[in-house]
């Protein structure tokens, strides 16, 4: 299938953000609108006068993608031209629980034909790493540095897709790039869905995390193998389906280990604890979602 | 110069400034209108929500967002689709919109938005002075200011058909005083739709997103290309010099109103002293001018309609002539002690042979009412600038004396 | 060139870009190792492995950036990522 996400974009070697794009557009066709706020995503794809991009797309500012998707959408309704395209907004985590969340909001509640996809790797990536209401716990970034007496970020991640459930969305959905052929079903079915409905995708970026540029993939499945990032579908509020790990479930040990970002835990005293506290949540997930 | 008005009394209604606006909207046929309520511009959007409660606006979506940097951030995509766009907002509103003004300009969306203009917090205040779009008028936004609310109904059709001709693709902010124009009752012809429709053609862009042709708006341009896309503004905005003109006349000779284009005059001619100002206080103004007229002072007035783009060679063969000018503002550049129409006029001036003595007067902050006598005794300092030359430059009128 | 108004771009244009120059490693074919699953083409960043009308694939090497991905993933370790010589 040809990608609607041409090469030569400007994204790192084994680029999460370039796969999500990807898989999204693979699902969405290519009659549909892109609205992409600023980050890694937007400016690796649109070098003037360049862009990546084989469908519309735009990007205004970073912290109003959900208003300008929503203003797509209504714009395409009173010309009469919405028929079946598709609106859709592809933004990081920065653009999504923090400085957009506020957008996001009023779009969902507006009840806009759209779908949000996050696509999530945990940080802001494009200005070089830094914390974001996305970023797990005790994982270091540059301004959640590990240090004598820090063990990096010391907040769990915000649970955005609740968020997006208690505003009364049809369709929510979990994600990862490591499961490409499940992310693309669900964004097919969010696509279809009518009304806001909202993707969260995890995305591991190499560049950020610190692991080998080969390794994206095998990441972004040891992340779902371990509890830590549960992938479920909620339909109306109530969860339809969710990935089963069964007896296959990894200890959080596995996938922190493969990260620089959560190196200190493993060198510095009392990291044990500090990963006893992630297994923790881990395991408050297989057990929520019934893993 | 003021013109013989060619006004069907029998068209005449009185109604309410925000009413004006909201019904030449209508008239217009905007397919998105967003916005959000702040004191003072609720009544026109409290009135447009009204006509789409009966479905008086076709063919349009009304989105009540939550926030002002979102009803322009909406616009942003409706205009990309190829949406006619109206918001409305003032003072905080406006402040909250300002990174997306510059997106808005920057991407060429022709989008109207009516200003109530009001003081900028804090204090806060409810009240009006021109600050907020004032503070505004570097985001590459078109800036027109009315005197009364036939001139804002009017200026509301007019600043469609500059944004969203082909040549200009620039962005307007209509601005009328808040509370002075917006909840005043005044007799007018409210925009006839029948002449609107021939006068405002459909809004058609050239670029749009399309899926039959795939167009990405918004890149992100390097050092190799910003000073371009600048400088293809700043020349969009030196043709709609022109356009206003243009698009005022061809108003007066269909509707046969005309309130000026980029500026108007009112006894000019053979003026020794030549007011400037823009908004409501032109009214207040007028009725200076006419008084002292019957004392034989020769002066005059200068209403500055368009702000932005500047309108600097109009000014200059106004004023050129006169003994002193004097500029009025209703705002302030703080830490430099001037209002912005006061320093732009005397930078027009500069490097030519113009050599006349100009004055600057801060005045009616935050709703602070402005009296006839007031205007009068700025003229009377005026007179004796013509003598004695300028002792102060640029001042706040009527402060409180213990301050002093 | 005409700059377009807004800074608008036409679709697909980054193709001009030659990214394969970054690459240090190059993915290579087992031709009989590969069982045609597929997964390589999906998860490539870079759409660069294109069909074959064989059902195989090939990689493009002009955009390749040489990431490993494809090595890494695949089920039946047909690809093998050789140090590039300059």
């Amino acid at each position: 299938m040809k990608s609607l996400l041409v090469p030569g974009h400007r994204g790192c070697a084994g680029c999460c953000d370039a796969m999500a794009a990807k898989f999204t557009l693979m699902a969405a066709g290519e009659d549909c609108i892109v609205v992409n706020p600023t980050g890694c995503l937007e400016v690796m794809t649109t070098p003037y006068p360049e862009t990546a991009w084989a469908v519309p797309w735009i990007h205004s500012l970073f912290e109003n993608a959900g208003a300008v998707g929503s203003g797509i959408e209504a714009g395409l309704k009173a010309l009469g031209k919405m028929n079946d395209t598709k609106v859709i907004v592809m933004g990081g985590d920065g653009g999504t629980l923090d400085i957009g969340m506020q957008a996001i909001s009023g779009a969902f509640e507006r009840g806009h034909d759209m779908t949000y996809v996050c696509i999530d790797n945990e940080a802001y990536m494009n200005t070089g790493v830094q914390r974001s209401g996305a970023t797990p716990f005790n994982a270091s970034t540059t301004t959640s540095p590990s240090g004598k007496v820090s063990f990096g970020n010391d907040r769990p991640k915000k649970n955005m897709p609740a968020i997006m459930v208690a505003h009364g969305s049809p369709y929510v959905a979990t994600c990862s790039i490591g499961f490409p052929k499940d992310m693309i079903r669900k964004v097919e079915r969010a696509v279809e869905v009518e009304g806001p409905t909202y993707i969260h995708s995890h995305a591991p970026c190499t560049t950020g995390w610190g692991f080998d540029t080969s390794k994206t993939v095998e990441v972004a499945k040891m992340a779902v193998m371990t509890g830590l990032w549960p992938l479920y579908e909620m339909e109306d509020g109530e969860v339809t389906r969710v990935k089963k790990l069964g007896k296959k479930v990894q200890p959080v040990e596995e996938y922190l280990k493969m990260q620089r970002r959560f190196k200190h835990l493993f060198t510095m005293e009392g990291g044990e604890e500090r990963i006893a506290q992630i297994q923790a949540l881990a395991d408050k997930n297989i057990e929520d979602y019934g893993l | 110069m003021s013109r013989e008005m060619n006004i069907d009394k029998s068209k005449m209604t009185v109604v309410e400034g925000s009413y004006a606006v909201a019904h030449s909207v209508k008239v217009c046929k905007p397919n998105v209108i967003s916005a959000y309520p702040i004191t003072p511009q609720t009544h026109i959007v409290e009135d447009l929500s009204q006509f789409m409660a009966d479905g008086e606006i076709p063919n349009c979506e009304y989105l009540n967002v939550e926030s002002e940097f979102s009803a322009l951030s909406a616009l942003v995509g409706s205009a990309a689709v190829g949406a006619r766009c109206y918001s409305a907002t003032t003072s905080q509103g406006l402040e909250l919109m300002h990174e997306v003004l510059f997106n808005v300009s920057g991407m060429r969306l022709p989008v109207v938005m009516t200003v109530t203009n009001r003081a900028v917090s804090a204090p806060i205040s409810i009240w009006n002075d021109q600050q907020d779009s004032i503070s505004q008028r570097d985001t590459g936004w078109i800036q027109m200011h009315a005197e009364n609310i036939q001139e804002i109904s009017d200026m509301t059709a007019q600043a469609y058909k500059i944004s969203e001709d082909k040549d200009i693709m620039m962005p307007s902010m209509v601005c009328m005083d808040g509370f002075i124009l917006s909840h005043v009752y005044e007799p007018l012809v409210l925009l006839e739709q029948d002449i609107t429709d021939e006068f405002l053609p459909r809004y058609e862009p050239e670029y749009t997103l399309d899926p039959k042709n795939p167009l990405s708006f918004g890149a992100f341009a390097d050092p190799n290309y910003y000073t371009e896309f600048r400088y293809m503004q700043q020349q969009a905005m030196e043709r709609s010099l022109k356009k206003i003109e243009d698009v005022a006349e061809e108003f007066y000779d269909m509707y046969g109103r005309y309130f000026g284009g980029l500026i108007d005059e009112y006894q000019t001619e053979d003026a020794d002293i030549i007011l400037m100002a823009m908004g409501s206080i032109v009214g207040t103004i007028k009725d200076v001018v006419d008084k002292l007229r019957e004392n034989n002072v020769k002066v005059g007035l200068l209403k500055v309609r368009t702000f932005r783009p500047f309108p600097a060679e109009a000014i200059t063969n106004v004023i050129k002539d006169a003994k002193v000018v004097v500029v009025l503002d209703k705002n302030i550049s703080l830490g430099l002690n001037e209002g912005a129409l006061f320093t732009e006029t005397k930078s027009v001036l500069y490097n030519t042979d113009i050599r006349v003595p100009t004055i600057g007067y801060m005045i009616g902050h935050g709703g602070r009412d402005i009296k006839m006598d007031t205007i009068e005794r700025i003229i009377d300092e005026a007179t004796e600038v013509m003598k004695t030359g300028i002792k102060k430059e640029s001042q706040f009128v009527d402060v409180r004396e213990d301050l002093l | 060139m005409t700059l377009l108004p807004g800074g608008i771009c036409r679709g697909s244009t980054t193709v001009v870009n030659k990214t394969g120059g970054w690459r240090t490693f190059m993915p290579v074919y087992d031709y009989d190792k590969c069982v045609k699953c597929k997964l390589c083409e999906l998860l490539c960043p870079d759409a660069s492995i294109d069909p074959r009308d064989d059902g195989f694939f090939e990689f493009n090497y002009d955009f390749c950036k040489g990431c490993g991905i494809c090595a890494n993933e695949c089920p039946k370790s047909a690809i093998e990522m050789v140090l590039e010589e300059k």
